[in-house]
């Protein structure tokens, strides 16, 4: 049995969802939380600063001093060097965050609704509804997504396209391969809940179906979200350098983005010029792994089971302090009805 | 007789995300050769914790100081292969579900001889002859063929036997026994407390029981330690704590255990009470028949096979039987929540069989429902006040949870909890505290049926008494006519006008009290009264005796 004591409320602050969590883990558990949150941090402050902190722009060609030369090691003028187009390489990565974060947020605000959307009504209803949406989103799931997304970009702009475009495409290629994902985990949750006995006395109650699915159910599937929500967001980055790499991806007059500066780096590589793959490599890096540790760490944190804790050590409180008996201490309970905890 | 256990100022704490928790707080208890102690206490108490500590069971979380002398072993100080060295062959574990405790996918025989080969050489057909030989000793027919099959084909009660036997094969010294039967039905718990009888009079086992059953207590203990809030508040042997208690909180604990008989009273007045004019009955149930659909072409399972009753307005029938019964689908069936197979049912008029939602949602402000575990039957997410609301608001007596507030303040009180608590979330109320809270929920429309499916089962015994009590007032006070489920029969003499007896989807008996409790006329009835265990280690020691009678009969 819970204990009944009140736990005191916790401040607005102490309650956002991370900031909870990070108050709470230990050891190594805090240890990855914080590297994770400092990566993403890093990448959000660059994605917002970039027009300030980035020396040129991201298709600038042109200085003061005439042309860009290509392929020039690191130096004062180009922190990281130049690639072979003759773009600087700092101001490339730089730039690159924000189509990052476009992309990112496009894919799961159009992937996370239609996802829980599907997952809640199948998963309640049931029925032919269900069987028909399972099997739709297996064979989504047996698809490569690369070439699922490969062949949506395609679809929407011909392979080539300006940033927006560029980044639609990228973002509703994801969503096609995502929205399984999001459709699987609030189906199964939904599945849980609905065996729950709180649906049941709703049901008895004589609730309507709809008010069941979002009042009662709905909320309590969404649980997991968040961490589906950063593991989604390292694959989302992972996809669109993908079909930058491939191609695919977004002119760099309209945007700055990573894959497509691997791509053009691939020569560079045999020929000694390490600067051009190293450092969008290495943002495509530190971005994902920023963001897996964090979504990684709060998974762990959410589960009492993996979650560490401070061992129990030192002043040990007399018992009955912390009570788990519902009544408090024996002393206090004069008799069987006070064995019930009144305030 | 020398000690083999012998705990010595035993304190466990536990780190939680809050502040550390003290589950045991300085317990000192010896168990001799032979003996068997039972620790009783409600959840929390820390009873469990202690009996772990023997077999250096505890997470990882636990911080351990004082002394676990098991023989010449400190437990406390062991680790690694040491331990294991004795779990087993000097102390053994039975734990308290047996479905889970046995691994699906071996024989039980392999089972057994894990345990033997961890300990010892034995060849396959060593090992295979000492498990049958085992199987024997437990009470399993055909040990020979048996030793083979797996956990599924088992019974519940036969699956505890095998892990008594998977404890008792390398003859330990102690065998610690976690809530043993609460898991297993009446008449199977019997048998299994006379097996644990026999390992303590036979293979010589010192046995530590924990329970929080009174009656198990009585039947089976030489030694009784009380424990509440990680403390021994008394300890004494079975007789003299049963007849003469010292301390207050076990004295409590005793009154509160509902006993047979002493609701005769009480049941008697209030028939006096009601008018005789006969309304017509709130539920009729005529050759009712339910079954679950078989899958693949099989034939479906019959949970309900042609059970008749009635329930009058302003009645309570008290339903019982074991778990299969089919006790709790018959209240599943009149709260709309089960379809009806065959037969009749009738609940205030309306014909189940074949129902539509639609024509039955209107009746649905007339019943209400309590479920049977607390825990789970209010949405985390709301408040305890939103929660009680909600029946308002569907049934459009009230907009939302706010302008519902008056209503619910009301109804919160009615069932004797602070209004204050409507702010509260469910996993901020005590079990009871929720079961009342459901209560109240049930309450809000002023039913004329109240379906209570095992309402206190998931209760302590002191708690239980509070609600049961309340049930009985509110009964008392609004007159309502209910169903109550339940599988103790003590609970259901306490409040129920009739009891049916239901047998494997069979109505075996019903009528008064008086006449089910009193004079049972069904042999099935009759070895459901026998198994019951008092509390009261001589009145059950008689008990015994005719409960062996009757199974000589049978």
């Amino acid at each position: 049995m819970a204990s009944t004591s009140l736990a005191p409320k916790r401040s607005i602050w102490q309650r956002i969802p991370v900031v909870h969590q990070l108050r709470q883990s230990v050891g190594l558990q805090r240890g990855m939380l914080v590297a994770g949150l400092v990566l993403v941090a890093i990448f959000l402050l660059t994605a917002i600063f970039a027009p300030l902190l980035a020396p040129y722009g991201f298709s600038q060609l042109k200085g003061d001093d005439g042309d860009f030369p290509t392929q020039q090691a690191p130096s004062s003028a180009h922190l990281l060097g130049t690639t072979v187009g003759g773009y600087d390489v700092l101001s490339r990565v730089i730039w690159g965050t924000q189509t990052a974060f476009l992309v990112i947020v496009v894919a799961i605000i159009l992937s996370i609704f239609i996802g829980v959307f599907l997952g809640l009504v199948s998963g309640y209803l049931g029925g032919w509804l269900d069987r028909i949406l399972v099997v739709v989103a297996d064979a989504v799931y047996a698809f490569p997504s690369l070439l699922l997304a490969i062949v949506i970009s395609i679809v929407i702009s011909g392979g080539q396209s300006g940033l927006w475009a560029g980044v639609t495409s990228a973002a509703v290629s994801i969503t096609v391969v995502f929205i399984p994902q999001y459709f699987r985990v609030i189906r199964a949750e939904t599945l849980r809940i609905k065996a729950e006995a709180y649906v049941e006395s709703a049901k008895v109650i004589g609730s309507n179906r709809s008010r069941i699915m979002f009042r009662h159910v709905l909320r309590n599937a969404t649980r997991t979200l968040p961490l589906i929500f950063t593991l989604n967001a390292s694959e989302a980055i992972l996809t669109l350098a993908g079909l930058g790499f491939l191609g695919f991806g977004i002119e760099p007059t309209a945007a700055a983005e990573w894959g497509y500066d691997l791509h053009k780096a691939i020569s560079d590589v045999t020929s000694g010029i390490w600067w051009t793959a190293l450092f969008p490599g290495l943002a495509i890096v530190l971005v994902v792994l920023g963001i897996t540790l964090v979504g990684e760490s709060l998974n762990d944190l959410a589960d009492p089971r993996l979650r560490t804790r401070r061992r129990a050590i030192g002043s040990l409180p007399p018992a009955g302090d912390v009570t788990v008996i519902p009544g408090g201490t024996l002393d206090e309970v004069g008799n069987i009805d006070q064995l019930e905890a009144r305030p | 007789m020398s000690a083999v256990v012998d705990i010595r100022d035993l304190r466990v704490t536990f780190a939680t995300d809050a502040d550390p928790v003290n589950a045991v707080d300085g317990v000192s208890l010896t168990v001799e050769a032979g003996q068997v102690l039972a620790i009783v206490g409600e959840s929390g108490s820390g009873k469990t914790v202690t009996a772990k500590s023997i077999l250096g069971l505890l997470p990882e979380t636990a911080t351990v100081s004082g002394a676990v002398m098991l023989g010449a072993n400190d437990v406390v100080q062991l680790s690694g292969a040491r331990l294991r060295e004795i779990r087993g062959t000097d102390v053994a574990m039975v734990f308290q579900e047996p479905s889970t405790a046995l691994n699906p996918v071996y024989t039980v025989g392999w089972q057994i001889a894990e345990g033997l080969r961890a300990h010892g050489k034995y060849t396959r057909k060593q090992a295979k002859a000492k498990a049958i030989e085992i199987l024997g000793k437990v009470g399993i027919p055909q040990p020979e063929e048996r030793v083979d099959h797996y956990p599924h084909q088992f019974s519940g009660g036969q699956k505890q036997r095998v892990i008594i036997a998977m404890a008792l094969v390398l003859e330990p010294g102690v065998i610690v026994a976690d809530e043993p039967t609460t898991a297993l039905d009446v008449t199977v718990q019997a048998e299994i407390l006379d097996l644990l009888r026999r390992c303590r009079d036979e293979f010589g086992a010192a046995i530590v029981l924990i329970t929080h059953n009174m009656g198990v207590v009585a039947d089976l203990a030489d030694r009784v330690a009380v424990m509440f809030n990680g403390k021994v508040v008394e300890e004494a042997d079975a007789l003299t704590l049963f007849s003469s208690p010292q301390d207050d909180y076990t004295k409590r604990l005793l009154a509160s255990v509902p006993k047979l008989g002493s609701g005769l009273a009480r049941t008697q007045e209030r028939a006096a009470a009601r008018p005789v004019i006969e309304e017509a009955p709130v539920v009729v149930a005529d050759n009712l028949i339910i079954e679950y659909p078989g899958r693949f072409g099989r034939s479906g399972f019959r949970a309900v096979d042609g059970v008749s009753f009635r329930i009058h307005a302003g009645e309570v029938l008290g339903l019982v039987g074991e778990s299969g019964s089919g006790k709790t689908t018959i209240g599943r069936a009149i709260g709309g929540l089960t379809r009806v197979s065959g037969g009749s049912l009738k609940v205030i008029g309306q014909e189940m069989l074949g129902v539509k939602e639609k024509s039955f949602k209107p009746l649905r402000r007339d019943i209400g429902f309590v479920f049977q575990d607390p825990a789970s039957s209010f949405n985390p997410l709301l408040t305890i006040a939103a929660c009680v609301a909600e029946p308002l608001i569907v049934h459009g007596k009230a907009r939302d949870a706010a302008s519902a507030r008056k209503r619910v303040d009301e109804l919160l009180e009615a069932v004797q909890l602070p209004k204050a608590f409507g702010d509260r979330y469910p996993h901020e109320l005590s079990g009871g505290q929720r079961q009342r809270a459901s209560l109240a929920r049930s309450l809000a429309l002023d039913p004329t049926l109240l379906i209570a499916d095992e309402p206190t089962s998931a209760l302590d015994v002191s708690v239980q008494a509070k609600v049961l009590e309340l049930f009985s007032e509110l009964q008392k006070d609004l007159g309502f006519a209910a169903l109550f489920i339940s599988h103790d029969l003590a609970v259901v003499d306490l409040l129920a006008d009739r009891i049916a007896v239901l047998y494997r989807g069979k109505l075996v008996e019903e009528g008064t009290g008086a006449e089910v409790l009193g004079n049972p006329q069904d042999p099935y009835t009759q070895r459901l009264l026998a198994s019951l265990p008092v509390p009261d280690p001589i009145e059950q020691a008689s008990r015994r005796e005719v409960l062996r009678g009757l199974r000589g009969e049978s």
